[in-house]
């Protein structure tokens, strides 16, 4: 047991508010968890069963384009590079298109590297939309990579991608 | 939508906390966010937190209870009557004479004029209403009334707030009044004011009381949490509210 | 009825790009998370979400559990002539939500 300290506002705390490497998954769940690793924030309930894997992301993004050629440009992935808490990230895809008739964007398709799936969202436009343009808010597991890649009406896939560093609530939340 | 202030009120929340946090070096959780939650919660159209406000401006006016009343049966518009009523709690009840937060005396009106039953604590119904009520003190500078009953409880709420409890053995004063803008594992420990409540937090995916987050806290601590109606989250409301007077409030706020 | 708040435009001109945003209160369960038990929550997801103006669809989406809980969705259209947008959002356990809003293009 920690020796009671004298009661006086103005006592610092001990230096424990300094930011710490996020450490691997720990169990949140009745596990025996010594006091600085709660505070190193590892409170990260990550499932037992399969992670999406770099793989995992190269196979979903394979089904969409059906192996043909991605090339990285046109689009515009705009997520905060800094995201105070996984459970929704805001996330907007812009591609670079006149959407006319003849060359528009068909679909929005968005992945990710970490959570326990690929897949973010499908979205599928057409000329109607006058601005190949989506947002929303997702959900990020772990500090990963996003990518979007746009289908246009021509038959070419162009794409972006972003690394983005998710940090957690420091204090969990018994539900009970 | 009813109740929702304009665009014009929106910019002079935003700039009213500005000014305060460089006046007298409080900030609001507001400012500790980066600029897309910021956005996330001053866009009416797009902050979650306003299914709740719609929810409760249904529940405003559905007449419940055996007395078959609405709120704005007493009420009328909430946008003129519940003005500023939220910066205002906890407050002392007249019916009895006690200090109830805004929840309670929610449920205090229920009982009293509507017979209705109590809504239970951190329910939707109830979140709902609440939430719909602190939107209308919406850039209302924090007001808590001066009042004896509410000076004493106020005090009992400063003495627990530098108490240390749990396992971590730490009080709410080692973080929030000693390391505020500091970091606690990647996430910004914020100063702890109480202008942006009901919130929606991204940690519970959904929005919840003031109450709710206090419980978050104490079980953060490892500590064993009090009775949802236990004194000490009314004392501890109560002196949040006088240490937050003046600020501006922004409920229902986004955080993390 | 499910709770649902959109936000479009009531009147715009002909050819005008609109800004159209659609936020519906669920709880988008992902499937992964362990409950207070150990076991596994099931998933519970919204899986379909469209957008038709008077009646040719506009936009379409595929969520994944991968989309926050109250999903929310804007996206843009062109103003093509008066009448009705509507939404239409479906997924697990049967969930359906229906909303409409009227525009006027001038």
């Amino acid at each position: 047991m920690t020796p009671r300290r004298p009661e006086r506002s103005e006592a610092k705390s001990r230096d424990l508010f300094v930011h710490r490497q996020k450490m691997g998954p720990s169990a949140a769940l009745g596990a025996t968890v010594g006091r600085r690793s709660f505070l190193a924030g590892a409170i990260t309930v990550v499932p037992f069963a399969a992670h999406a894997t770099p793989d995992a992301l190269a196979a979903a993004v394979k089904e969409v384009t059906g192996g043909s050629p991605v090339h990285e440009g046109k689009v515009k992935l705009d997520i905060p590079p800094l995201v105070e808490n996984g459970n929704a990230v805001p996330l907007t895809v812009k591609v670079d298109s006149p959407m006319t008739p003849d060359d528009h964007v068909k679909a929005i398709h968005v992945f990710n590297e970490k959570n326990p799936q690929p897949h973010v969202f499908n979205a599928w436009l057409s000329p109607a939309n006058g601005r190949a343009l989506v947002s929303t808010r997702i959900k990020l597991a772990d500090s990963q990579k996003v990518v979007a890649i746009a289908e246009t009406s021509t038959g070419e896939f162009w794409s972006a991608h972003t690394d983005v560093i998710v940090t957690i609530a420091a204090c969990v939340e018994d539900v009970t | 939508m009813r109740g929702l202030p304009s665009a014009a009120m929106l910019l002079a929340v935003f700039t009213g906390s500005l000014a305060l946090a460089q006046g007298d070096g409080r900030r609001s959780g507001y400012q500790d966010m980066g600029p897309a939650l910021q956005k996330m919660q001053d866009d009416d159209t797009a902050n979650p937190a306003m299914l709740f406000v719609q929810a409760g401006e249904t529940l405003w006016n559905e007449k419940a209870g055996t007395a078959g009343k609405s709120c704005a049966d007493c009420h009328n518009d909430a946008i003129v009557s519940m003005k500023g009523v939220a910066a205002r709690y906890p407050a002392v009840a007249g019916e009895t004479g006690k200090p109830v937060d805004l929840e309670g005396r929610i449920n205090l009106c229920r009982a009293t004029y509507q017979q209705a039953p109590a809504l239970a604590p951190e329910s939707d119904d109830l979140l709902a209403l609440s939430t719909y009520v602190a939107l209308q003190s919406r850039g209302q500078p924090v007001a808590p009334p001066n009042d004896l009953q509410l000076a004493a409880l106020r005090a009992k709420g400063a003495g627990i707030y530098r108490q240390r409890q749990g396992q971590l053995n730490l009080s709410c004063a080692n973080c929030h009044d000693d390391n505020p803008e500091k970091k606690l594992a990647g996430a910004t420990i914020p100063q702890g004011h109480p202008t942006g409540y009901p919130i929606y937090r991204l940690e519970w995916q959904t929005l919840g009381s003031l109450k709710r987050r206090l419980r978050n806290c104490v079980v953060g601590l490892r500590a064993e949490p009090w009775p949802y109606d236990a004194d000490e989250y009314l004392a501890l409301e109560s002196y949040l509210m006088e240490r937050a007077r003046g600020m501006a409030m922004d409920a229902p706020a986004v955080r993390p | 009825m499910a709770n649902v708040l959109v936000s479009a435009p009531k009147t715009a001109k002909k050819g005008q790009v609109v800004e159209i945003k659609a936020l519906i209160m669920h709880v988008m369960e992902t499937g992964f998370r362990p409950g207070t038990n150990g076991r596994i929550i099931p998933r519970n997801i919204i899986q379909d979400f469209s957008a038709t103006w008077n009646g040719r669809e506009i936009f379409r989406m595929k969520m994944s559990p991968a989309i926050a809980a109250n999903p929310f969705v804007s996206f843009s259209a062109v103003a093509s002539e008066s009448g009705t947008i509507a939404f239409r959002w479906s997924g697990d356990e049967g969930f359906l939500a229906e909303h409409q809003v009227a525009i006027t293009v001038t």
